[in-house]
């Protein structure tokens, strides 16, 4: 049996997230295929619509990847971000899908290998989660 | 304002279980401003119908469309060519939404897609409180500008009772006693003979309680 | 001596200038006539007249006015409660008449507990009239002979009318300004929450004599003995507008096993030979809670029999 490969959209932010990436790149770390970057100037301005879309559009999971909460560079973005991440949690589970399927993560710019082991550590749990179309 | 809440999606996809295309309506008045049935909440209600029906393997088509008022006819008149388009509408405007366009659409299936819940405003972000029950016969000024019909638990015009409790109504320890802050107000302001004024049982012929109510302003009328 | 306003036994022991006893009783939460009676014959001699609660806690019990009946028929005299939460004017009105017209004389206004705490919480309240419009509308019907819509009565019923007071809830100040707002009302007679803090009961009771309210109506403080540690921490944690000092409960609790029960009869009855020397105090309530077999000692110990015949 083929194992089942997750689709996964990340959501992070260029301060921290995305230059954690961009060090892990240096150290030769490599980002799972699956999964997808987007890439925002700071997580607090992710609404609750754009969560929900990747999962529309045939995504199995969905996490966002911001600053540490205490040292956001827009203060609260990632707070925020975390505050919408429990609503969609709230959603899927009201419409019978795990709401393990979305999380959120923090960051700093220097953590280049915790970056893509966020990126693994989704990739395992939605896998055993299976796809959301059974 | 109106607020309202939005009624859990399972109970809502429950509503459209046997449809395959539907109408989500939202409303740019009161429901915009307590973000539950506006653009945004349009948006999200037709993703999680469409990402629920992946889930169960079906396909739905969801459209959305966001009037500037469902409490209006003439808006209302907008939605008159596709209307029959669809299975069902739901509405996610306070509970007059649905049933103006119920109304208006007599072979259409409207659904409720919010709790429409009081009269109020917010008190700060993501927080809303009740502060008119439209008793129909304003007497506020009777009590320092605090409304005790919609935020005494027992309506009390002769209040505190005797369960109010440092401050926090008999009924719960996360809601004020209004009595306190009425009397403290009148205290402070050194109008407490006001308070110790008898006040008569009040008319609700004015309120629900004297059945549906209807207003005609002639000078308006064309 | 000028007219009864009702001619009931409380009445009379009062402006006859007794020092008052009143008891409690809760109706059955069901048809059980018997232990009704039971209940009945336990308070029956001992004390002036008995206060037969009204869906209580907003838990559903036989009717006050059925209740206060059969006590009635076994020689107690019923002080029938009514709450504004169950019945708008018209059944209150209504009520008012048909317990007069079977032969009850006393009636205590109160609001009612809000539902939420019951055993029917998703009822809808009425609230129509709260207890001060509830006082009101009873003087009305009794002195002027009419009902809340200026109509005649063909016959106005005499009640003794009471109403309750709490002189510890929130906010203090106001509470004595309320109390008097009641007898402006029509209250004759008042009974108080349960007092344990004496402290701040004769300072309430100060204030309700220095502004003459005591010559105005009879004031009955609360009493309601402790029967365990559990029992006053539950009055002093969970019950609202309740005041239980500190003091009372390590008291309770110094009694040791098997006496707290005592301890809390001795504190009340201290607290009623108190009551019977301070100004203004006409009287005593006693709620002696799903305890009324315990009444005929009490009402002994506190010197209270026999109950004097008016
Ligand atoms: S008195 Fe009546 S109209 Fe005025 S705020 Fe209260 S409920 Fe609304
Ligand atoms: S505690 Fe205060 S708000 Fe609550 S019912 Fe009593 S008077 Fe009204």
């Amino acid at each position: 049996m083929d194992e089942f490969t997750p689709r996964i959209v990340a959501f992070c932010c260029s301060n921290c997230a995305a230059a954690a990436a961009t060090i892990a790149d240096g150290l030769q770390h490599v980002l799972p295929e699956n999964v997808k970057i987007i890439q925002v100037p700071c997580t607090g301005r992710i609404e609750v619509l754009h969560l929900l879309k990747p999962f529309e559009e045939g995504a199995d999971g969905v996490y966002v990847a911001g600053c540490q909460e205490d040292s956001c560079r827009y203060t609260s973005g990632i707070s925020k971000a975390a505050r919408r991440v429990a609503h969609v949690q709230k959603i899927l589970e009201e419409i019978a899908i795990e709401p393990e399927r979305i999380a959120v993560f923090n960051v700093s710019a220097g953590m280049g290998h915790a970056f893509t082991e966020i990126a693994r550590e989704m990739t395992r749990k939605v896998r055993e989660i299976g796809p959301i179309q059974a | 304002m109106i607020i309202a809440e939005a009624k859990p999606n399972s109970e809502l996809l429950e509503m459209v279980s046997d449809c395959s295309k539907v109408l989500v309506v939202g409303c740019k008045g009161c429901v915009t401003v307590c973000n539950v049935g506006g653009a945004k909440e349009v948006g999200v209600l037709a993703a999680t119908l469409k990402i629920a029906r992946r889930r169960q393997g079906r396909t739905i088509a969801v459209d959305e469309v966001t009037l500037e008022r469902q409490c209006d006819p003439e808006y209302v008149d907008e939605i008159k060519d596709r209307i029959g388009d669809y299975d069902a509408v739901i509405s996610i405007a306070c509970g007059v939404g649905p049933q103006f366009l119920s109304e208006r659409y007599p072979s259409a299936r409207v659904f409720p897609g919010v709790n429409t819940k009081f009269m109020g405003g917010a008190v700060a972000h993501g927080v809303w409180e009740e502060r008119c029950a439209g008793c129909g016969q304003c007497v506020i000024h009777n009590f320092g500008g605090i409304c005790p019909i919609a935020r005494c638990s027992k309506s009390l015009q002769n209040g505190p009772c005797g369960g109010s409790d440092h401050g926090k109504c008999e009924i719960s320890k996360d809601v004020d006693c209004i009595w306190d802050v009425i009397v403290r107000k009148m205290m402070s302001q050194g109008r407490l003979d006001e308070l110790l004024k008898f006040r008569p049982p009040k008319s609700w012929t004015t309120s629900r309680d004297g059945g549906p109510r209807k207003m005609i302003r002639e000078e308006l009328r064309i | 001596m000028s007219e009864f306003k009702s001619g009931s036994n409380l009445e009379k022991v009062l402006r006859a200038g007794h020092f008052a006893f009143t008891g409690e009783c809760g109706p059955p939460t069901g048809a059980n006539v018997e232990a009704l009676k039971k209940k009945a014959a336990y308070l029956k001699g001992m004390v002036d007249a008995v206060n037969i609660t009204d869906n209580q806690t907003a838990v559903v019990r036989m009717p006050s006015w059925a209740a206060s009946l059969i006590v009635m028929q076994e020689g107690v005299e019923p002080n029938f409660q009514m709450v504004c939460r169950d019945r708008n004017r018209l059944a209150a009105q209504s009520d008012v008449l048909g317990i007069y017209a079977h032969g009850i004389r006393n009636m205590l206004c109160l609001s009612g507990d809000h539902q939420k705490f019951g055993n029917h919480p998703d009822a809808k309240n009425v609230y129509d009239i709260d207890s001060m419009q509830l006082i009101h509308t009873v003087k009305t019907m009794r002195d002027e002979g009419k009902f809340l819509n200026g109509q005649d009565i063909d016959v106005p019923p005499k009640i003794f009318i009471g109403a309750a007071s709490n002189p510890f809830a929130e906010p203090f100040e106001y509470r004595v300004h309320r109390l008097a707002k009641k007898i402006a009302a029509g209250a004759d007679f008042v009974q108080t929450q349960c007092i344990y803090n004496m402290d701040r009961f004769r300072e309430f009771m100060k204030q309700a004599v220095d502004m003459g309210l005591h010559e105005k109506c009879y004031i009955l403080p609360g009493v309601t003995p402790m029967k365990s540690v559990g029992m006053a921490l539950y009055m002093s944690r969970s019950v609202p507008g309740m005041d239980v000092p500190e003091d009372l409960i390590k008291r309770l609790r110094g009694a040791g096993k098997g006496k707290v029960a005592e301890e809390g009869i001795r504190f009340a009855l201290e607290q009623i030979e108190e009551f019977k020397e301070m100004e203004g105090v006409a009287g005593v309530h006693l709620m002696a809670i799903e305890w009324e077999h315990r009444v005929p000692e009490i009402a002994e110990r506190a010197g209270m029999l026999p109950r004097p015949s008016v």
